[in-house]
């Protein structure tokens, strides 16, 4: 195996953005047949790796070379022609389109000066046979499951005769199911001599699915290593560069008084559907509840009322004593709610904003950030100091642009920002998606220190180990209703039923 | 979708990407954009036989911009003071209208309404203006200023009400606000309107500014048009511009609706309330820059006038290539101001081009600085040639690539 070519080698690549280094003299090389997994914290380098691989950075130094060939990749398109594949995180597809214009779009096969979208249906079909990849050619993109755009996105690849296939965090959008129908797929190519770049930062998936492992962190490659004979601890370890705590330790909580009283709460969604039937609920302080379910079951629509985002159809919501339903986010938040909302580039963060500016965003209207109306740019950078520091936020200064910063540095500044405004309750929904251990192992961290210091915090999750880690009681929310309270040591199991409905007739 | 990572600009509507794009770039692209219009214009004259070269030449004399320099001397010094009078004149105006379009723009809005609050503005200031005779003169001139600026607001403010209440459109609402604005006036002053002059039945015009509400003029002639202090004014209003925005909690709200509505709204700022509020803003801008040109040379509204008013339009090239700042608006408005007074009818010596061909060349130049602004990316890829990059490095450390599609 080792006297084999590599399908693909970079040597010494440095990627520098003006002081920045984010790649330093990386190697990195794929066999044929290979899935070698690229596994770094967020920011660590991987995605500028990939990039400089399929020509959309150009690389300050270093060679790259594709099946013992020295080329240089320019641009995407060149990339292709080396049969280079790339499925990017954030697909690019045409949601009006069907799967098969997607796929053949800018390779159209023609009869005479027409379209042959028979043909190009044909291919396509022939190609997701072979690899087992279920789509429908004439399916209409905005219709189709986010798991099979996915597949689309392969398809285009592969379409394009790619031998060489880079998977960008393909997992964080998929659920448990469409995971392994995915790796199903993976091994089907590889079998059929299909190099892959797996990039992610979740060891389980990464162990499941790849024969190596190149470990990046801040933009060194610290080691690679056959995923045979690593375990999640070894790689954690290598990814963080210390020994990492995948399961927080936690004290015995001592629930104080009520700080957050839901009563008989009912919310209608965007599209005017009653999304919260009816919910009743308590947190108190020094206490994590979590919220369990299936996504969109209600959670975003009763969080989104809890936090004054969205004003209940019905029932109340009372902080520390304080009716405050329907009041609105401004005085929600001066009643002491803080809110780490799901979506952080939507809702969290004004990512062209510094980040000074965003960890203001809840303080700007009071003494010392502002006074009569005017901002005060030097309290607003060291408060922004200090908090960087505090929550050990990387690659960023105060007047750095939050756009600019990797996803878990980003999170980490809206965590510190909803906790510094020093809240009764904290809401924290998906407070650690997208994120690599490191940050995650901090965020949990940072939620058990805020339950130990007396507030309540209401926590969203869809991750088991999360709910399972934190929670001091778990309420399970399915088709808008509680219908179940479990204690943190449920079985995943039980948890499980009373997600998908099992459990109603018990609440 | 769900789970990101990488960053990635969230763009919200078009007009909070295109104020995205002019952030980038520094000085370098607008002076490269205003280099390709003026080589573009110079194609243009070539085609139609004439001399770029003198043609430029005769338009930078008709600009008057020469003296400022000390070896400018005698008749010739004369002479461009008197031009550099009227480009100063005609910057007023733009400023403050530039102001107005790159206000909204910083809010993630399009005022395409700066015409309409730019006359309703007008109409204020030549009916306050023509009224109270006798009154002191500072006092008249505040109150004149003050109707206008509130007249300008108003006329904004229905855009960013109804906006902020009914998601309508502005640009779409500003557009038929300035129709409704200039048929406003064509009503009040056309004969047996009800701010019709009285003296000249037979004349669709306005009563006349009372000589206390003229603006004093501080250069120049005053008889022969001479530069009024609605220059300051303007030059105070750019001041007010970068304070409120940069330094106020109003202009934090007011970019933080800019660039994510959504997250503005999480973190309980009233987006509708702010739509509303920089509507207000840029339409006072507008309405002020309406009031300094009836106080300070027009002093009268003919109706046939209105149909031609164009400072409001103009103001959008301005805050494009001035990059919504408020010094690049400075710059840009003198720019502009200039071009217009160099081909004016009044500067240009006509035996190297005719004027009124003159004017449509600054039309043309306008036109193509609008144009290529709008296609900005194009300018920072031809900058970025040279330089074998093609990206902001400086400000983005991990952007998201967007591969060809």
């Amino acid at each position: 195996m080792q006297a084999e070519a590599a399908a693909l080698e970079l040597r010494g690549i440095t990627k520098r953005f003006g002081p920045v280094v984010a790649n330093d003299g990386i190697d990195f090389d794929l066999r044929p047949g290979e899935v070698h997994a690229l596994l770094g914290e967020n920011g660590a380098g991987k995605s500028t790796l990939m990039s400089i691989l399929y020509g959309l950075y150009s690389p300050t130094e270093g060679e790259i070379r594709v099946n013992g060939e020295l080329v240089e990749v320019d641009s995407p398109s060149r990339a292709i022609d080396l049969g280079i594949g790339m499925v990017h995180q954030h697909f690019m597809l045409v949601p009006v389109m069907t799967v098969t214009e997607n796929i053949v779009l800018g390779e159209e096969p023609r009869r005479g000066a027409l379209l042959d979208v028979r043909e190009g249906a044909r291919r396509v079909k022939e190609l997701s046979d072979r690899y087992g990849l279920a789509v429908d050619p004439n399916a209409v993109i905005e219709q189709v499951s986010v798991g099979m755009q996915q597949r689309v996105e392969i398809l285009k690849t592969l379409y394009r005769d790619a031998r060489i296939l880079i998977l960008d965090e393909p997992t964080a959008v998929l659920t448990a199911q469409e995971t392994s129908e995915l790796f199903e797929v993976l091994r089907a190519l590889k079998k059929d001599g299909v190099s892959i770049v797996f990039i992610s930062h979740k060891l389980n998936e990464v162990l499941e699915i790849s024969d190596r492992v190149t470990v990046l962190r801040r933009g060194k490659r610290i080691d690679t290593v056959p995923t045979e004979g690593a375990t999640e601890q070894s790689l954690a370890r290598l990814m963080v560069g210390r020994d990492v705590l995948l399961r927080v330790e936690k004290a015995k909580g001592r629930p104080g008084e009520p700080t957050l009283e839901v009563e008989d709460l009912h919310v209608r969604d965007e599209r005017g559907l009653e999304a919260v039937k009816g919910v009743s609920m308590t947190v108190r302080e020094g206490e994590i509840v979590a919220l369990a379910g299936v996504d969109g079951n209600g959670q975003l629509e009763l969080v989104q009322a809890i936090a004054g985002v969205r004003a209940p159809e019905a029932g109340h919501v009372s902080i520390g004593g304080h009716d405050v339903s329907g009041l609105g986010v401004r005085a929600t938040t001066e009643a002491g709610v803080a809110h780490i909302p799901e979506d952080r580039h939507l809702c969290g963060l004004v990512l062209d904003f510094t980040l000074a500016e965003n960890l203001a965003l809840r303080e700007y209207r009071s003494p010392p950030i502002s006074n009569h109306g005017l901002l005060s740019l030097g309290q607003m950078k060291e408060r922004a100091r200090a908090l960087l520091k505090e929550y050990d936020v990387r690659g960023g200064e105060p007047d750095t642009l939050a756009s600019s910063l990797s996803g878990g540095n980003q999170q980490k500044v809206a965590v510190a920002r909803e906790i510094a405004s020093n809240p009764k309750l904290l809401i924290a929904h998906q407070p650690t998606r997208g994120l690599d251990v490191g940050a995650i192992e901090f965020v949990h961290g940072r939620l058990l220190r805020e339950r130990e210091n007396g507030r309540g915090v209401l926590l969203v999750s869809l991750e088991f180990e999360e709910i399972r880690a934190l929670a001091d009681r778990i309420l399970v929310i399915y088709e808008g209703q509680i219908v179940g309270e479990f204690p943190p040591d449920v079985s995943e199991e039980d948890l499980g039923v009373a997600m998908t409905g099992g459990g109603r007739a018990a609440a | 979708m769900s789970a990101t990572e990488e960053p990635e600009v969230l763009a919200q509507t078009p007009a909070s990407r295109l104020a995205g794009y002019l952030r980038g770039g520094g000085v370098i692209v607008p002076v490269m954009t205003t280099l390709l219009a003026f080589i573009a214009g110079g194609l243009v004259m070539l085609v139609t036989g004439k001399d770029p070269i003198a043609t430029y030449e005769a338009i930078w004399k008709g600009t008057g911009l020469q003296w400022l320099f000390p070896w400018t001397t005698g008749a010739d010094r004369d002479l461009a003071a008197s031009n550099l009078q009227q480009t100063l004149i005609i910057t007023t105006p733009l400023i403050l209208t530039g102001l107005a379009v790159a206000f909204a723009f910083r809010a993630g809005l399009f005022n395409i309404g700066g015409n309409g609050q730019y006359i309703v503005g007008s109409i204020a200031a030549v009916w306050v203006g023509s009224s109270f005779a006798g009154m002191p003169s500072v006092l008249h001139i505040l109150l004149a200023i003050l109707a206008a600026c509130a007249a300008g607001a108003f006329w904004a403010g229905i855009a960013g009400f109804l906006k902020a209440t009914t998601g309508a459109h502005e640009v779409i609402s500003t557009i038929m606000l300035n129709y409704i604005a200039l048929w406003l006036g064509v009503w009040l002053f056309s004969l047996d309107g009800p701010l019709q002059n009285e003296a000249q039945k037979s004349i669709p015009v306005s009563e006349d500014v009372v000589e206390g509400a003229k603006l004093p003029v501080f250069w120049g002639d005053p008889v022969l048009q001479g530069l009024h202090i609605g220059l300051f004014i303007a030059l105070f209003a750019v001041i007010v511009f970068w304070v409120l925005l940069n330094r106020s909690t109003i202009g934090y709200e007011v970019r933080a609706v800019g660039f994510n509505p959504e997250a503005a709204r999480y973190s309980g700022m009233s987006v509708g309330k702010n739509y509303f509020l920089v509507m207000a803003v840029c339409g006072l801008f507008a309405g002020l820059a309406g009031a300094i040109d009836v106080l300070g040379w027009q002093f009268r509204i003919a109706t046939n006038d209105l149909p031609i008013v164009y400072f409001g339009f103009i103001g959008i090239a301005v805050a494009l290539l001035g990059r919504n700042t408020a010094i690049g608006t400075v710059a840009a408005a003198l720019l502009f101001g200039a071009l217009y007074s160099g081909t004016s009818q009044r500067n240009l010596d006509p035996t190297i081009f005719e004027p009124s061909l003159a004017s449509n060349l600054t039309f043309i130049i306008q036109g193509l600085v609008i144009l290529i602004v709008s296609a900005d990316v194009l300018v920072l890829a031809i900058i970025a040639r040279g330089r074998g990059i093609f990206r902001r490095d400086r400000t983005a450390p991990a952007p998201a690539a967007e591969p060809e599609p």
